[in-house]
C-alpha cells in the first residue's frame, strides 16, 4: 500500500498516470490545466518518458495517437477550447481503435469564455467530441483521490475496449488540494497490444491502423462492431454513487464539483425535514441509466444541477421518460452554485409537491 | 536463369489504384528498394497522407498508420517518440504537407524529429479531382482557379525545400524528379540517404519530389513530364538545399 500524501489535483492526476504506466504526454499550454503540463515536463525527463510540447492542440493530439498506434500508454491535457481543436484527432482515435487518455479541465465557454470552473461540455464530452458514430468513455470524479483512481481505469478500460477515455473535470478539483493513496499499478491487469504498429521484425503480417473504409458495408460492419463493444460498456461499465436515495422524494443528478455543492444542499435539507438524495454520476459516457432507472419509482422528482445551462439533464430526461417531473438548476460562465441555491430548489420542488 | 528485376519485398502483392502515368508508382518503389536495401522493413512505420496516396497502407509491406490530412508529421513525431529504435517516415502530396499540414511539418522539421518525409508535390488536388493547391503554379488552371492561378488573390506558390532549409532542426533535404532514368538514380540517392540518416539518428530529412499529375492536367503522361520540366523545375528547381549529414553530427 502506498503511502497518503497531500496533493493537488492537477498534479495528482499526472502523477498517477505516471504510475498507471504512461511515459508519453502530449500538450499545449491553456488555463486551468497547465499544472499537468507542469509536472509532466518535470518528470517525464527524469523517468525515461516524453513530455513534449506541441505545435498545437491538433497536433499534440495526433501525436497521441501516433504513440498509441505504437501500441503505448500515451496523453494530453488540455481545457475546452482546446478539446475543440482536439475533436478532430478524438474522431480518428476512436475510428482506429486506438486507446488514449484525454484530460478535459473545463472552462466556461463558448469561443474564448473565460478560465473559471464550467461543466458545459458535456454535450461535447458524451455526445458529439468529433465527427461520426462513436463514443468514448468519460469519468467525472469529485475528489482528488477519485481522479486518481479514475485515471488508471481510464487507461485501463482504453485498452480493454480499444477506444479513447475522457477524464472529465472542472478547474475546481483541478485546483483543489487533498489527501490521497497512488494505487499500485502490479495490481492492474496486463493488456497485449498485438494490433500496435511497432515494427512486425519479419514475424508477422504487416499492421494497418486507420479509419478510412471506403466500401460502405465495410465501414458500418466496423461500426456496427464498435456499437456491440459500446452495447457490452453500457451493460457494464456505468458508475454512479448514490447518497441518501433510498427513501428520497427529490433526488438531484450532479456530478463533479456540483456534485460536492448538491451534497451540501442535500445534508441541510435532510436537516430540515426535506427527504432529499443524490445520484452522482462517475461515468458519464456510458451514462448510469440503470441506477437512475431503479430509482424513478421510488421518487417524486429529479432536479439536475450543473455548471452549465442545462446538458446532463437531457440524459436524466431520456432515463426518467416523462414517469417524474425533471427539473434543472445551474449557473453558468464560470460561476459556481451555492448550496444555498441548491437548496432553495430543493424547497421550491418540495414545496409543489 | 537470374532475376536481374523484381518487386521489392517492401512493396506488398496490392495492384496499385494510381492514374496510368502517375510517378506515385516510381517512388514507392524507389522507397520499397531503399526499406529493403537498408534491412530494415521489419522495424519500419510509415504513415500514409490523405490525398491519392491515402491507401499507401495497404502497398507498403511494413506497419502502417493512417494520419488524418495533414497531422501525419505530428502522426510521425508521437510514433517515433515511443519508438525510437524504430524507423518512421511520412509519405505526403502537397496539399497535405503545405497547406492544412504546414504547421506539423515545419514544427516537426525545426524540433529535428529523427524521421524520413517523403513529399510529393504535382502543384495539384489530385484525389479531390484538381484544385488549386499551395503549390500551383502563377496562372496555373485548376479547377477552383479557372482562370489561372492569380498572386494578386491566391499568393504565390509555397518552395517547401527552401523553406525548411532554413531551419535549424532541418538535417537534410533535397528536391528531386522521376522524369528520366537519370534522374530516378539521382531520386534513389537521395531517398536512401534520407533513411540512412534516420538510421544513424541524423535527423529530419526531408526528399521533396517536384511529380504530375496527368488525369488533373488533363495531359499525357509524356507531355505532363515535359510540362513539368517547362514550368516546374524553373520555379522548383532540383538540387539539395540542405546537407548537414556529413560532418556536423
Amino acid at each position: 500500500m502506498n503511502e497518503r500524501v497531500l496533493m493537488k489535483g492537477n498534479e495528482a492526476l499526472a502523477e498517477a498516470a505516471i504510475c498507471a504506466g504512461c511515459r508519453h504526454f502530449f500538450g499545449y499550454p491553456i488555463t486551468p490545466q497547465t499544472e499537468v503540463a507542469a509536472y509532466m515536463a518535470k518528470r517525464m525527463p527524469k523517468i525515461g518518458g516524453t513530455y513534449l510540447q506541441a505545435e498545437s492542440e491538433i497536433a499534440a493530439i495526433n501525436m497521441v495517437l501516433g504513440a498509441s498506434s505504437a501500441g503505448v500508454r500515451a496523453m494530453t491535457s488540455s481545457s475546452s477550447p482546446g478539446i475543440s481543436l482536439k475533436s478532430e484527432g478524438i474522431s480518428y482515435i476512436a475510428g482506429s481503435d486506438l486507446p488514449a487518455l484525454i484530460v478535459n479541465v473545463q472552462r466556461g465557454g463558448p469561443g474564448l469564455g473565460g478560465i473559471q470552473p464550467s461543466q458545459s461540455d458535456y454535450w461535447q464530452a458524451t455526445k458529439a467530441t468529433g465527427h461520426g458514430d462513436f463514443h468514448m468513455l468519460v469519468f467525472a470524479p469529485s475528489t482528488v483521490q477519485e481522479m486518481v483512481d479514475l485515471v488508471f481505469d481510464a487507461f485501463d478500460l482504453g485498452d480493454k475496449y480499444r477506444m479513447p477515455a475522457m477524464l472529465f473535470l472542472d478547474g475546481m478539483l483541478g485546483q483543489m488540494m487533498e489527501p490521497v493513496i497512488l494505487p499500485d499499478p502490479s495490481s492492474r491487469p496486463v493488456i497485449e497490444k498485438p494490433w500496435a504498429a511497432n515494427g512486425h521484425q519479419g514475424k508477422r503480417p504487416h499492421n494497418i491502423i486507420k479509419s478510412l473504409y471506403l466500401e460502405p458495408q465495410e465501414l458500418e460492419r466496423t461500426i456496427i462492431e464498435r456499437f456491440k463493444r459500446y452495447d457490452h460498456i453500457k451493460a457494464t461499465e456505468q458508475r454512479a454513487e448514490e447518497y441518501l436515495t433510498d427513501d428520497a422524494d427529490i433526488i438531484i443528478v450532479a456530478y463533479g464539483a456540483s456534485s460536492r455543492i448538491a451534497r451540501s444542499a442535500v445534508n441541510t435539507a435532510r436537516s430540515m425535514g426535506i427527504k432529499a438524495g443524490l445520484i452522482r454520476p462517475i461515468t458519464l459516457w456510458p451514462f448510469p441509466v440503470d441506477i437512475i432507472n431503479k430509482n424513478v419509482e421510488n421518487t417524486k422528482a429529479f432536479l439536475s444541477v450543473e455548471m452549465s445551462m442545462g446538458q446532463m439533464v437531457d440524459d436524466v430526461r431520456l432515463v426518467v421518460n416523462g414517469r417524474r417531473p425533471v427539473s434543472f438548476f445551474g449557473r453558468t460562465g464560470g460561476i459556481i452554485p451555492t448550496p444555498d441555491e441548491v437548496l432553495e430548489q430543493i424547497k421550491a420542488i418540495n414545496g409543489g409537491m | 536463369m537470374a532475376i536481374v528485376f523484381s518487386k521489392p519485398h517492401a512493396l506488398t502483392d496490392k495492384p496499385f489504384h494510381y492514374c496510368p502515368g502517375c510517378p506515385h508508382g516510381i517512388v514507392h518503389r524507389l522507397v520499397a528498394e531503399t526499406i529493403d536495401e537498408l534491412g530494415i522493413e521489419g522495424r519500419t512505420v510509415g504513415v500514409a497522407p490523405v490525398g491519392c496516396s491515402v491507401m499507401a497502407y495497404d502497398y507498403f509491406s511494413c506497419d502502417m498508420i493512417e494520419a488524418a490530412h495533414g497531422r501525419a508529421p505530428a502522426v510521425a513525431t508521437g510514433l517515433k517518440r515511443a519508438l525510437p529504435n524504430n524507423i518512421v517516415f511520412t509519405y505526403q502530396g502537397d496539399g497535405d504537407l503545405a497547406a492544412i499540414g504546414m504547421c506539423e511539418t515545419i514544427h516537426a522539421a525545426t524540433r529535428g524529429e529523427n524521421i524520413t518525409v517523403i513529399f510529393i508535390n504535382n502543384a495539384i488536388y489530385g484525389m479531390t479531382g484538381g484544385q488549386m493547391a499551395p503549390t500551383s503554379l502563377p496562372g496555373q488552371v485548376t479547377q477552383t482557379s479557372p482562370y489561372g492561378r492569380d498572386v494578386k488573390t491566391a499568393g504565390y506558390p509555397i518552395r517547401v525545400c527552401e523553406l525548411l532549409s532554413t531551419l535549424d532542426g532541418v538535417t537534410f533535404a533535397q528536391r528531386v524528379a522521376v522524369d528520366s532514368v537519370k534522374n530516378v538514380n539521382i531520386a534513389k540517392r537521395a531517398i536512401k540517404k534520407a533513411f540512412t540518416n534516420q538510421v544513424e539518428g541524423k535527423g529530419y530529412s526531408i526528399i521533396e519530389v517536384v511529380s504530375t499529375c496527368p488525369t488533373n492536367w488533363g495531359m499525357s503522361p509524356m507531355e505532363a513530364f515535359q510540362w513539368m520540366r517547362d514550368n516546374m523545375l524553373p520555379y522548383y528547381p532540383l538540387g539539395v538545399y540542405k546537407d548537414k549529414s556529413e560532418g556536423e553530427n
